[in-house]
């Protein structure tokens, strides 16, 4: 498995960063780039993850994300790299 | 690298303009499972097409949830069956037995439709053709997920005409057959002109035989992206506007084909082909129409309308076929009535009769679909639509298809409700004037003069 994109949309709380990359490190997902952005109010946060040296599945880590998500109230979504290299790029 | 913005945009598309993918359709060739015995032919489809397709709805949900993109609908085509059934059914009940195998299998599969209970006939029948043509209306009350299709003209060929009058009796015999159900047997039947051999999109859907065994076709979607898209420019020129669609179109296309390669590399299938289609669906904001309200019309049906959807599915040819290695299929703006919110609004208010649905099939993918019409419509009058509609793709060198719904025991102001992806219609009205001593003509169109290239 690839880089993944993860996306973190809802209102901003504390340790909503700190939650995922705890989650990403104790499964060796290393981290490429974050970055964030509020917009229309919400807070936006993307970050490139590199599955390559981890051996969790991808549904699996999504599976985490998702219990994150819940627990902070926030919608996280983990998609593969892709579908916005294809959209996006030529 | 990827940004933010790109990350948000994408999304956005997807939870709040509705994009997705309409469909992966698997096409697989079932002429090597005919033979003289019915039964051993039933047997030998049900096992090619269980066995081919066992992980298709799986495979698709697994590629959803990887890109985060929905993928709607996981179907199958098939090779028409009067191609298939032709040494083993000798009654159309013999063609029902196939049809419910075929129903069977698209159960046991998970999957909602499954097109191909199909003859090509545009330019003769067979006798297998006309066997399976008549047993089009027990098939369609005895099976759920079965699409049957009929290609009765090309461009090539001209128009088979006693097929087009045949098929006039035939609809209406369906809707008879289904009336409890508000003829939705109709619904699952579409007679065509210049029939592609790889639409993914139902009901028209078949694998034809110049196809390999197996393929993976898919269907992309998004009016809702677009429309988005054009709300963002409101009142540009005509320059910007194309541009902007075009842009649009490549976006989703992309989309479509990451998801087309995908699902090739995992079923282990080839790639064939993506359709660029905007296919609406009842869902709010996920109209063709909508788009065509922001292009400056009113409502659908006003004038100016044609040109706006010629524009509309031009641009969106364009951007596609830049987005995807190899496309085909139907490959444009789908204007069906009853599955698009904006196109029954229009009706409702009185802007779109079918008339001006007709002129508008001139200039976008396919036709007169998904429209009601009353249940006590002539045959003749349903086969003059027909022709009608084939003489315009015949002509224009383009697919054209009817998929009309005479409503047994419902009239002009009465409303239809099919559910699900088809969902409601209002009664159209349709011209009263006869047209029976045309129709019942024997013979066929000749193909038209720009035909012989050769």
């Amino acid at each position: 498995m690839g880089k993944v994109i993860i996306s973190v949309l809802g209102k901003d709380a504390v340790g909503i960063i700190a939650k995922v990359c705890t989650m990403l490190s104790e499964n060796n997902v290393n981290i490429n780039d974050i970055s964030q952005t509020i917009i229309q109010g919400y807070f936006n946060m993307m970050m490139i993850a590199d599955l390559s040296a981890s051996s969790i599945k991808l549904a699996d880590l999504q599976a985490n994300l998702d219990k994150i998500g819940e627990e902070m109230g926030v919608q996280i979504k983990c998609q593969r790299e892709e579908i916005f290299d294809k959209m996006h790029r030529i | 690298m990827i940004n933010i913005n790109e990350v948000v945009e994408t999304n956005k598309m997807i939870e709040q303009e509705n994009l997705d993918v309409r469909t992966i359709t698997m096409g697989i060739s079932l002429l090597d499972c005919a033979d003289e015995n019915l039964d051993i032919c039933c047997e030998k489809i049900f096992k090619k097409i269980t066995t081919y397709a066992k992980d298709l709805v799986k495979t698709g949900e697994e590629i959803s949830r990887d890109f985060g993109i929905p993928i709607v609908n996981k179907r199958v085509s098939i090779t028409p069956i009067s191609l298939v059934g032709a040494s083993c059914c000798k009654t159309p009940a013999d063609y029902v037995q196939i049809a419910k195998t075929l129903d069977k299998a698209a159960a046991q599969l998970g999957i909602n439709f499954m097109g191909g209970y199909s003859a090509i006939v545009s330019k003769g029948m067979t006798p297998s053709d006309e066997l399976l043509i008549r047993s089009i209306p027990e098939a369609m009350a005895q099976t759920e997920r079965l699409c049957s299709s009929i290609n009765v003209g090309s461009t090539k060929t001209g128009i088979n005409m006693d097929a087009v009058r045949l098929l006039g009796d035939i609809v209406l015999e369906t809707a008879e057959k289904t009336k409890e159900r508000d003829s939705i047997g109709c619904a699952k039947l579409v007679v065509l002109c210049n029939a592609p051999d790889d639409n993914p999109f139902m009901a028209g859907a078949f694998h034809g035989v110049s196809e390999a065994d197996a393929i993976i076709n898919v269907g992309v979607s998004g009016p809702g992206v677009v429309k988005y898209a054009l709300e963002q420019i409101h009142g540009a020129s005509f320059e910007v506007l194309s541009e902007t669609i075009k842009r649009t179109a490549f976006k989703i296309t992309r989309v479509g084909q990451l998801v087309a390669q995908e699902a090739s590399k995992r079923l282990g299938v080839p790639f064939g082909i993506i359709d660029l289609s905007l296919a609406p669906t009842p869902a709010i904001g996920d109209s063709v129409a909508d788009i065509l309200h922001e292009m400056g019309v009113e409502y659908a049906g006003a004038p100016g309308t044609t040109a706006a959807l010629a524009m509309l599915n031009d641009q969106v040819k364009k951007g596609g076929v830049m987005a995807s290695s190899y496309v085909g299929g139907l490959s444009g703006a789908f204007i069906p009535v009853s599955e698009d919110q904006g196109m029954i609004d229009s009706v409702e208010v009185g802007a779109l009769t079918i008339e001006k649905l007709e002129a508008m099939t001139c200039v976008c993918s396919v036709g007169l679909d998904m429209i009601a019409i009353p249940g006590d419509t002539k045959a003749t009058t349903i086969a003059g639509i027909i022709a009608d509609e084939a003489a315009i793709g015949m002509v224009n060198q383009k697919t054209t298809a009817v998929r009309i719904i005479p409503v047994i025991g419902k009239g002009v102001g009465d409303r239809v409700e099919f559910g699900g992806l088809l969902g409601y219609a209002p009664i159209m009205p349709v011209n009263k004037f006869d047209c029976s001593n045309f129709v019942n003509r024997t013979g066929s169109i000749p193909a038209p003069i720009h035909s012989f290239k050769n």
